[in-house]
């Protein structure tokens, strides 16, 4: 009972993966209202999507926020770092890895769209090299250290995975009172496409 | 829907009061039941509305998507949680914030929910309440859990109960007040929870608290009960009491509220609105909602005998020891610094000055200040909960509010830490100058997430704060200081008739097409707990309310006589030149290819494409019925005018007559037999628009028609000045609803 429970708890579920914006002064983030509207009447396949939260009146806030059902896209600049993000509401069956791959498969196809919807003139694209992840859920992924330990090999394994045994580093925010997350730097930059691609 | 939701029971076991875990469990296993169809959907949306879960927009499962309806596919197919409530639809769940006491520990769990379960943000709203929206009901157990571990309820936050018991922000610290009604409120709000004589409204009950009655920050007198501290002295001693107040409201046709009693002592607070309570649920209307909240039973019964009815049944209550428990240390409560007072030169950057002007105000307690933190249209993100309650921590006793003004306040700052804590809210994004200024703009959520929205309010709203915040400090001093409110809808959750400049929406057709308008509403009064209503003045497409503002600003910067408030200008503009300066306004743009019109703020979709009518001649129908309700317009403009110049007759005898003509240009779609006789008119539009529900707002249902029905049966009464100035409102509200029924048989039309 006690092994399940803490089996339980360490799973990785409602996954957020964030890919950081090259340029972030550059980026306007009124039409990106419209294109999330379409996204409305043209979900991919398996998705439902509700609704449009806009918050660009608040300071280092969510952006702009599309809802969905299975999970939530947004152009989000938490803590001034503004990114393409998707947010994993619905839990998932699997393992670590293939959580983590639905995730960042979501947040790497949403950037893809948006970096080549002409209404965004070109100027939302990739950095190339930063991508952040968090565990939206205190309960089953506290940001302590006993999480880090036990969830460190699922970030290696997936970092190594993504930019394909190239050199990185893996940053881990400390604060307790926050979202677990780790943030993923590769040594060298890859495009939206590469990532896609490193997924299988 | 979150993976965890199954344990939090476990992780908080002992953590929680024990009768709210042992509801909370009660109302998990009912949200079980309801999914196995064991309990009946309107059995289980009063449940978890009376829990502070509202539904959100769309959740009906249909969704316009600027072109036609389009059905949403939720998972969980006709599973629903209410009447026409689908299962999976997002959700609002409301928090109640006693008097909006918060400690650090509490805005940091806000955050972690916000965060969790909802998209982020946390919402203060206009009565001190937070609020998450696009929460999944099957999260909410878990969240109301969190919630309670940390000392906060959400019971009774919806539903035909008592409401949040708001109170002053300032109070204890305010140098006007009579006395820091912070305990009694929270005495109230303990006891009022889950009384047994509260179980039984028509609908909700809304009690408020202020210091003081010069004031706004209470606003007792727009509440079902309002409390003002009030002293006198007793055998040589001071004794404090409340000057009481009951039935006030906003809602669609606002009253003032009416005193009940000068001075209610301590000892006599609790036991006095338990028999109200209890008049309120034996005497208030049931089954009509629209005529149900306490105001109306007051002006039906009269102040004088509703206090005779109060004060038989307060003689008759078995005594209960929790109405004087609490006095004895109320009278001793008193928050105490973290730090000590002083006085430091309050130099530093433009901006830190700027935020000093408007975001401090002195405490009655030498050497301390309060501090606004301005929350942009009552939004702040986890990380700034977080960092805020460090603040708190650093710099206070954890003394922060929640006003409703939709910010948030820290009390006892020593003055000597301003431009530290300025330091650390720049740093957080909290430091946004213009607190209670004319850029800190309140609003409801309007068509964002409410079901009841017409307009958007927030878009508005942010507009609005964008456009002023760019030059606020330019702007006259007597403009800086007034108030913007805006209301998505009638039911005035934006609180837009207290405002100087309130908005409430409306639609409007423009060349065929429904476009998102705007009432403007004048002359309302902040000041004195929301001392005077402000009037209708004309509908606006949304789009050019930020120029409406503009004019009335500027003219108000330019005529203001000595010192003159804007409530005052108002007046003596009077509502024909009002009108006469906004008008080219209301009329469609002059290119007719400029479509922003058609479309809202922060909404690119085609505002109710689908309302377009079709066909030649529908098309001719349509013309004589706009032109009829824009002549039942021009005539309530007439009965304010008249109104306003004390001809009170005169007024109400006008209202009625816009009623009939906006009732007779619907009736004339169907039948061109129709004479101006009130009987003919109202029987004919009873039969073809009430009785057939065609006339029935989707929410509302048919309480716009019944305004008409009554101001029937009452047009032989002479009219006096509030019964003439609630006919003015509704009929407004008629006008309106025929306005929008007139859209939808367009609508029907073309299906």
């Amino acid at each position: 009972m006690e092994n399940s429970r803490m089996e339980q708890r360490t799973q990785l579920q409602h996954i957020n993966v964030k890919l950081l914006v090259k340029n972030p002064v550059e980026v306007d983030l009124e039409p990106l209202i419209p294109v999330f509207h379409d996204w409305i009447q043209d979900p991919l396949p398996g998705e439902l999507l509700l609704d449009i939260a806009d918050y660009r009146h608040v300071p280092a806030g969510p952006g702009v926020v599309l809802i969905g059902h299975e999970g939530d896209y947004s152009v989000d600049n938490t803590d001034n770092r503004l990114g393409v993000r998707y947010n994993r509401k619905a839990a998932l069956n699997g393992s670590n890895e293939d959580r983590l791959k639905q995730a960042a498969r979501a947040a790497f196809t949403a950037f893809r769209r948006l970096e080549t919807d002409p209404r965004l003139a070109g100027k939302l694209r990739f950095n190339g090299q930063e991508i952040e992840i968090f565990i939206n859920d205190r309960l089953l992924a506290p940001n302590s250290d006993a999480t880090r330990e036990v969830a460190d090999s699922d970030f290696r394994a997936f970092s190594q995975m993504l930019f394909r045994g190239n050199e990185y580093s893996m940053t881990y925010d400390t604060d307790r009172r926050r979202l677990f997350r780790v943030s993923l730097k590769s040594a060298r930059p890859f495009s939206v496409g590469d990532l896609l691609e490193a997924l299988g | 829907m979150k993976a965890s939701n199954s344990m939090w029971a476990e992780k908080l076991a002992g953590k929680l009061p024990e009768s709210l875990a042992r509801e909370i469990d009660i109302f998990e296993t009912e949200v079980a039941l309801r999914k196995q169809g064991k309990i009946d959907e309107r059995l289980f949306a009063e449940t978890r509305l009376r829990r502070g879960i509202y539904g959100q927009r769309y959740d009906n499962g249909q969704r316009h998507n600027g072109k036609a309806v389009q059905q949403v596919a939720y998972p969980s197919g006709a599973l629903t949680k209410g009447p026409n409530t689908m299962w999976d639809a997002p959700g609002m769940q409301r928090i109640k914030i006693p008097g909006g006491g918060l400690d650090a520990g509490q805005l940091e769990t806000m955050a972690d929910l916000a965060e969790e379960y909802s998209d982020g943000i946390a919402h203060v709203t206009t009565r001190q309440d937070f609020q998450l929206h696009y929460v999944h009901i099957d999260d909410t157990p878990s969240l109301m859990r969190r919630l309670a571990a940390a000392g906060i309820t959400t019971r009774e936050a919806c539903g035909n109960s008592v409401r949040n018991v708001t109170a002053c922000p300032y109070a204890g610290v305010c140098p006007d007040e009579a006395f820091d009604v912070t305990p009694y409120s929270r005495a109230m709000s303990k006891f009022l929870l889950g009384h047994p004589d509260c179980q039984n409204f028509g609908r909700k009950f809304k009690p408020a608290f202020s210091g003081c009655s010069q004031h706004a920050c209470g606003l007792a007198s727009m509440h079902d009960i309002g409390m003002i501290g009030v002293t006198r002295i007793e055998n040589g001693k001071e004794k404090r009491g409340f000057e009481t107040y009951v039935g006030g409201g906003l809602g669609a046709v606002p009253y003032q509220a009416k005193l009940f009693d000068t001075f209610v002592p301590p000892e006599e607070l609790l036991p006095l609105t338990q028999a109200i309570a209890r008049v309120f649920a034996a005497r208030g209307e049931k089954k009509n909602r629209s005529r149900a909240r306490i105001k109306f039973l007051i002006q039906d019964l009269g102040i004088e005998k509703f206090k005779e009815l109060v004060l038989e049944e307060r003689k008759n209550l078995p005594h209960d020891p929790r109405w004087t428990e609490f006095v004895t240390q109320a009278e001793k409560f008193q928050e105490t610094p973290l730090r000590p007072g002083g006085k430091a030169p309050l130099l530093g950057t433009q901006a830190f000055q700027q935020w000093v002007k408007t975001n401090t105000r002195p405490q009655k307690q030498d050497g301390y200040v309060v501090v606004t933190i301005a929350l942009p249209l009552g939004d702040i993100t986890a990380n700034q909960l977080r960092a805020l309650a460090d603040s708190a921590r650093r710099f206070t006793k954890e003394t922060i509010r929640t006003t409703v003004e939709q910010n948030i306040v820290l009390r006892w700052v020593s003055q000597t830490d301003l431009q530290e804590l300025h330091k650390s809210l720049h740093a957080a994004g909290l430091a946004d100058p213009g607190a209670g200024t004319i850029v800190d703009v309140a609003a409801c959520p309007g068509t964002d997430t409410c079901k009841l929205g017409i307009s958007s309010s927030r878009g508005l709203a942010a507009e609005l704060r964008r456009r002023l915040a760019e030059k606020s400090f330019q702007l006259d001093e007597s403009v800086q200081n007034l108030h913007i409110k805006i209301s998505g809808c009638f039911n005035s959750c934006g609180q837009h008739h207290v405002a100087d400049m309130g908005f409430y929406g409306v639609s409007r057709k423009m060349s065929g097409y429904a476009v998102p308008h705007f009432q403007v509403v004048l002359g309302g009064e902040w000041d004195h707990n929301g001392g005077t209503y402000g009037l209708p003045v004309i509908a606006i497409p949304s789009k050019n309310i930020p120029e409406v503002v503009t004019r009335l600003t500027d003219r108000y910067a330019a005529n203001r006589q000595h010192a003159e408030s804007f409530k005052d200008f108002i007046k003596r503009m009077g509502k024909v030149e009002l009108k006469k300066m906004l008008e080219d306004l209301a009329r469609p743009p002059a290119d007719p290819s400029d479509r922003s019109y058609f479309s809202d703020w922060g909404d690119p979709r085609e505002y109710s494409l689908s309302d377009m009518g079709i066909g030649e001649c529908a098309g001719e129908v349509v013309s004589a019925v706009e032109f009829d309700l824009a002549a039942a317009e021009r005539e309530l403009f007439e009965a304010q005018v008249a109104w306003e110049g004390g001809q009170i007759e005169q007024a109400g005898a006008t209202a009625y007559k816009s009623m009939l003509r906006a009732a007779k240009a619907l009736v004339k779609i169907e039948t061109q037999n129709i004479t101006d006789d009130p009987k003919q008119i109202v029987g004919e539009f009873r039969a073809r628009f009430y009785d057939t529900q065609k006339f029935f707002d989707p929410f509302a249902g048919g309480k716009f028609a019944q305004y008409l029905f009554a101001a029937q049966e009452k047009s032989d009464e002479p009219a006096t000045q509030d019964s003439a100035r609630y006919l003015i409102d509704e009929a407004q509200l008629f006008i309106d609803a025929a306005h929008s029924c007139y859209n939808r048989i367009g609508t029907t039309a073309s299906v």
